[in-house]
């Protein structure tokens, strides 16, 4: 059976793990990236590479040495560097020395024969037929919404859990359970145990939390790694998270589809433009969260990332016009979880002060005469 | 009075200049350009520019903020693309919202954009647009148009003579310049990298004028012409996104075909997108190729490198080619 193995991001490697043991491969998980995986990766990654790309490459050298002999990744359209990585991926991995097979999958929609023939050379492989794939795939699926979902429902549990902790130890629980789940059957059981296990943490529901949007690029916002568990922060600082990007949402909008026009029309008066990656919906879901009431936005970018210097720029107009703060945070590898720390938690007293005034303020203009 | 309109001497200054001002003149519309960089501007830029950017962004900001003053509107054309094959860097796509976003008090910018790639039409639509922006007639932005393919064309010619781009402009305005002539015997070195990079005598620290003083000469992309540059670039499984890259990939092939390349230096500028993925293609595809003896040598410049390091690094390099061509001979 050949090894296959394939980039860790957040929780997915769950689902992708199940599509390709499915498949009839065997599949060399990724472990969770570590400083040691990145320390790798930048040995070996051009110095202004943003640091998905160093992480990635460590990833792929870590599941080498454990024996992976094909790696199944993604490539892009462009003009987002990320569309490049798979070819420069290959590159410096073969001038390391390393044999193996590399399957770049860009989305279908930029052509689909390559597409499909590159699936057809994947399938030739485990004598799979097309229909029963059909089947792994959706199973895959159900298993990527799920873990979409319940990571969702954690970020809403956290602020208000009453021992703090308790939601990200059952939502590591849910982690198993899920894994276990293989048919469509299995995994709908399993998302019902879930949802009751989180549902069943003790909650404090008298608290007021904030609430923050999280925008920016979709690697470092969906690996917590990367972001330094920057959902499991705020929650425990007692902040709703929402997260503008999950993996299948953005798959079926961005990936199977050519973006989310409203979010372009929103953009459209400050980024008249798409500048590849997230640059132009990191401005209009900034937007958006203003509008929806936000009490704040954080932007995580990886150092270098071209379409997010781009909204970097624009993002202090943004905040201006709408009024709305907005804390950009660059991360690479140099990047300290007490810095990060400490401003998440300077922005978050802010936040708090600002709602007490606008409160205050309101609560006078309902008050005349006091 | 007739219209005075801003062309920021950065970025697509190096490469399209010609057009815009033959068109502009056309339309009998002053073009006024900022000084050649100096140490204020840079300053300038890097001070407002969102700090990640890369130098010759912030260098943008930099001469859109000496322009703002003098002029009636600033031409920020959004370059999307030349052809169909590539596009522009992001910074360049997303240029005149950042701009706009982040530098106060600033007359009226023309941001049309320029989407050649799209259709047949090239750069007329661009121009259709201005011209009906400031009120003329098409008749008239037509004839402009031409002139301005005119003039771009023979600048495109000077370069593949050998001229340098700011020596190309000098001889389009009338000045005297010869290009500098190759002499044999000397070493031949290719210097690759983006033009508003390369050409900008203050960002670029000047390093093709010291490699001339120490008697190199220089090969540049822009003296092989850009169709060939292009089809080179297609070595690479999958094409690069980017104009400019793709043409200094093409350049980094096309030269190591030469035999007699004594060595390529690429300049790039610190925290730049796409050069991290060129610098270290160019790295390995240049070390696979002819089992590595041509040298190559990777200057990222930002705006605290110094003068004497780069000397340095350049005599450095300079010397151990002499001393392996003295070896080998």
């Amino acid at each position: 059976m050949k090894k296959v193995s394939f980039a860790h991001m957040g929780y997915s490697y769950l689902g992708f793990k199940q599509l390709v043991e499915d498949m009839g491969f065997e599949a060399i998980v990724p472990a969770n990236p570590s400083p040691a995986t990145l320390d790798l990766g930048v040995q070996y990654a051009p110095e202004f590479a943003c640091i998905p790309f160093k992480t990635v490459l460590g990833t792929y050298l870590e599941v080498l040495n454990r024996g992976a002999e094909m790696i199944i990744t993604s490539g892009g359209v462009g003009p987002c560097r990320a569309g490049l990585y798979g070819l420069l991926h290959e590159k410096i991995l073969r001038n390391l020395g390393y044999n193996f097979e590399i399957f770049i999958f860009d989305p279908p929609l930029t052509g689909l024969v390559p597409f499909f023939w590159k699936l057809r050379r994947v399938l030739k492989e485990t004598r799979l037929s097309w229909l029963a794939f059909i089947d792994v795939v959706r199973r895959a699926w159900a298993k990527l919404k799920l873990l979409d979902e319940l990571e969702q429902m954690a970020t809403a549990t956290r602020p208000y859990e009453i021992k703090r902790g308790a939601t990200t130890s059952a939502f590591n629980q849910c982690l198993e359970i899920v894994d276990r789940a293989r048919s469509s059957k299995e995994i709908a059981a399993a998302g019902e145990e879930c949802r009751q296990l989180l549902q069943s943490v003790p909650r404090d529901e008298e608290r007021r939390p904030l609430r923050i949007g999280i925008v920016g690029e979709i690697y470092v916002l969906l690996e917590p790694f990367m972001n330094l568990d920057i959902e499991k922060t705020l929650g425990e600082m007692g902040v709703i998270t929402n997260r503008s990007i999950y993996l299948t949402n953005y798959t079926t909008t961005d990936v199977l589809a050519h973006g989310t026009e409203d979010i372009r029309q929103i953009a459209h008066p400050y980024l008249n433009q798409f500048v590849g990656g997230h640059g132009q919906s990191s401005v209009g879901e900034t937007i958006l969260y203003a509008r929806n009431g936000f009490d704040g936005v954080v932007q995580l970018a990886p150092f270098t990332c071209i379409p997010e210097i781009v909204a970097k720029s624009i993002l202090p107009r943004v905040s201006r016009d709408f009024n709305i703060p907005v804390l950009s945070l660059t991360i690479d590898e140099q990047t300290g979880r007490a810095g990060v720390e400490t401003r998440l938690e300077a922005f978050v007293d802010l936040l708090r002060q600002r709602r007490e005034q606008m409160e205050a303020r309101s609560n006078a203009a309902l008050l005349p005469g006091y | 009075m007739s219209l005075h309109i801003g062309f920021p001497t950065a970025l697509i200054y190096y490469s399209h200049f010609p057009f815009w001002q033959a068109y502009f003149n056309r339309l009998g519309v002053e073009v006024v350009t900022s000084s050649p960089t100096t140490k204020a501007i840079l300053d300038d830029g890097a001070r407002e520019a969102v700090a990640d950017a890369c130098i010759p962004i912030k260098l943008y900001h930099g001469h859109v903020l000496a322009l703002k003053d003098k002029v009636d509107a600033i031409f920020i054309p959004r370059m999307v693309s030349l052809n169909r094959r590539t596009t522009f860097c992001p910074k360049f796509l997303g240029l005149p919202d950042m701009i706009r976003a982040t530098l106060a008090k600033l007359p009226p910018i023309i941001d049309l954009q320029v989407d050649a790639g799209r259709n047949f039409w090239g750069l007329w639509p661009t121009c259709r647009g201005v011209a009906e922006l400031l009120g003329f007639s098409r008749r008239l932005a037509w004839n402009a148009y031409r002139e301005g393919s005119h003039y771009q064309q023979a600048f495109q010619g000077l370069l593949l003579k050998g001229y340098l781009p700011l020596e190309a402009l000098a001889k389009l305005r009338g000045e005297p310049i010869e290009p500098a002539p190759l002499r044999p015997g000397s070493l031949n070195l290719a210097v690759l990298g983006y033009p508003y990079q390369v050409y900008d005598g203050y960002i670029s620290l000047n390093i093709i004028a010291k490699l001339r003083k120490m008697g190199v000469n220089i090969l540049t992309l822009e003296m092989v012409p850009q169709a060939r540059l292009y089809r080179l670039s297609r070595r690479l499984p999958r094409r690069l996104f980017w104009h400019f890259s793709s043409l200094v990939v093409g350049a980094t092939y096309h030269y190591l075909q030469q035999d007699d390349l004594d060595g390529i230096i690429h300049i790039t500028a610190f925290g730049c997108g796409p050069d991290a993925m060129v610098d270290k293609i160019m790295e390995l595809d240049i070390r696979n190729y002819k089992q590595g003896r041509i040298p190559f040598m990777s200057i990222c410049i930002d705006e605290q490198t110094g003068d004497a390091g780069v000397n340095t690094r350049l005599e450095a390099f300079v010397d151990m080619l002499l001393q392996r061509r003295a070896a080998t001979r």
